[in-house]
């Protein structure tokens, strides 16, 4: 079985009415990191709260690892590992307290040369005896991650790690994510930081208003990216697009005052020179050509105002 | 049965209660000392023997209801509040664990706590009253049952609580008042007819009766119905923890 995590048609409506999820869909590979992308009250941390057992879900069906995560709870959840957006730490445990009592409440024997790796991987073992309440916050978002690891998880669900975070603590994060996918732990991360999904996940979902709109491998969404436009505007205004470029797929913008080439960056060749050369042979005179890129936060922006129509 | 679960869960409890252990010792102490200066010299001097028993030592029984209860009920609730006022009941929530699991943990560790009180009063009692238990077994047996059913009302109470103002409002308005009105410090038959008869309706009452029966031999109420009693409130309570679980009611949104 290669889908770690199968949801099927989940929905959830809140008591006040509100509608956090409907009808998501979604396959998580064995291994992967997915980002899930997506505005504040798009439905994230519902949909991870409803995986991980803390909201109860509406209606359709969630499988981790093949088990229900309401019929067969102990054993879907004894997968995953949760690492909450808010800091909920108990301030006076110590550090190494706090992670061997998560080991526990999962049901697994005490290991304390485990709990020294974890510590030691998450540059904690000094802090080891310091009362949680003593740490920065940085620290803090640590303690969060060595208790849900401590439990040798093989799904890791961090919603928001990084937010509110400084710029080095997040490399530090992206780093410590990129470790754990070597060790073979499959994780989930949501976030609405784009260059953080940009930056370490394999698969990008989008997600807002509790639609998931897209869910496609980095590097395609990648290639969307790489597209440009060139922008040629004319001096004369054009009915249609002459027939000698019909194999440029122009597009004919602005009340046929311009023509559109979308070419790939990529590409070894772009085709722009072949172009400009036919146009000049058409007897088409430009006034100014530019290009744009589209940005992955155009698309995303482009994604949320579709699925908000 | 997930019993790392539970054990930490105990362990963790506890914890907290031994980081504190000076003021979990003296504080029983010194209040059941204030007690036997003020009933037991001051007031008990004026009264005679109740039922045959010197009022100083009838009042023990009593007193040692009065403070495992409250402080049952004080642990436990506090105990599962804590986690959700501060929000790590997300990984209980999120473990393999089902609500016995929980129960067991929290409610185990409040009732140690209380059951712990409950001895530190009698062994200060003794130091100013002779103590005698006619039936030991049914003394700790009433003494256990008590801290156990009491811990799973405070449990109740703690998932029931959005403030820390909530917390104390039912041990305060609730059970402090059935407490005293219970016979903690008077055997009902002192009561006029009609509060005799009223009196019956306080479930205190019968507990008060039947833990005080286990020292002395006598009792306001038959002791079956003590034990009725006790059983009835334990299983009251079991069934509504198991609906909180099963329903998630202010803990699973």
């Amino acid at each position: 079985m290669d889908n770690i995590v199968e949801i099927r048609d989940l929905r959830k409506t809140y008591a006040g009415g509100f509608e956090a999820l409907k009808g998501v869909n979604l396959s998580i590979k064995k291994g992967e990191i997915l980002a899930l992308l997506g505005p504040n009250g798009a439905g994230k941390t519902t949909l991870i709260s409803t995986i991980c057992g803390i909201t109860n879900p509406g209606s359709g069906s969630v499988l981790v690892g093949g088990h229900d995560v309401v019929t067969q709870y102990r054993d879907a959840r004894r997968l995953i590992g949760l690492v909450p957006q808010e800091i909920n730490l108990e301030p006076f445990s110590k550090v190494k307290d706090t992670v061997a009592f998560s080991r526990g409440l999962f049901g697994k024997p005490r290991n304390p040369a485990l709990i020294e790796r974890i510590l030691r991987q998450l540059s904690l073992w000094e802090k080891r005896d310091a009362r949680v309440v003593e740490l920065s916050g940085g620290m803090k978002r640590r303690v969060l991650i060595a208790k849900a690891l401590s439990h040798e998880p093989e799904v890791l669900f961090l919603d928001e790690p990084t937010a509110g975070v400084d710029v080095e603590l997040r490399k530090d994060m992206w780093d410590i994510v990129a470790e754990l996918k070597e060790l073979g732990t499959t994780i989930i991360l949501t976030t609405h930081y784009i260059e953080e999904a940009e930056a370490i996940a394999d698969r990008i979902g989008v997600i807002s208003s509790g639609q998931l709109l897209l869910v496609e491998e980095k590097a395609e969404l990648m290639a969307r990216l790489g597209q440009k436009r060139l922008q040629i505007d004319l001096q004369d205004k054009l009915s249609a697009v002459p027939d000698v470029l019909v194999e440029y797929n122009l597009e004919l913008v602005e009340d046929g005052q311009a023509l559109r080439y979308t070419y790939d960056t990529r590409g070894e060749r772009t085709g722009i020179t072949r172009l400009l050369g036919d146009l000049a042979s058409a007897g088409i005179t430009l006034t100014d050509i530019q290009t744009e890129q589209s940005s992955l936060e155009e698309i995303f922006v482009g994604l949320v105002k579709e699925g908000a129509a | 049965m997930n019993w790392a679960a539970i054990r930490v869960i105990y362990v963790t409890e506890m914890a907290r209660f031994f980081r504190t252990i000076a003021q979990s010792f003296i504080s029983p102490v010194i209040s059941t000392s204030l007690y036997f200066v003020v009933f037991g010299a001051a007031i008990g001097s004026r009264i005679n023997e109740v039922e045959g028993v010197s009022y100083g030592a009838f009042i023990v029984p009593g007193l040692i209801m009065l403070s495992v209860m409250t402080q049952a009920i004080t642990n436990a609730s506090f105990g599962i509040y804590f986690p959700k006022f501060i929000g790590t009941i997300y990984e209980l929530l999120s473990a393999p664990v089902n609500f016995l699991e929980i129960v067991l943990g929290f409610v185990g560790a409040a009732a140690t706590k209380a059951l712990f009180i409950g001895l530190v009063i009698l062994g200060t009692a003794a130091l100013f009253v002779d103590v005698q238990i006619l039936h030991p077994v049914a003394m700790i047996s009433f003494l256990v049952l008590t801290c156990l059913s009491f811990s799973l009302f405070g449990f109740i109470i703690g998932i029931w609580a959005q403030s820390f103002e909530q917390l104390q409002l039912i041990p305060l308005l609730v059970v402090t008042p059935l407490v005293f009105l219970g016979g903690s410090f008077y055997s009902i038959s002192m009561l006029p007819p009609i509060w005799q008869s009223i009196t019956l309706f306080n479930p205190v009452v019968y507990l008060i009766s039947g833990f005080r029966w286990s020292f002395f031999g006598v009792a306001d109420v038959p002791i079956a119905l003590s034990l009725l009693a006790i059983a009835g409130f334990t299983a009251l309570c079991l069934a509504a923890v198991w609906w909180i679980f099963r329903t998630g009611w202010r803990i699973r949104g």
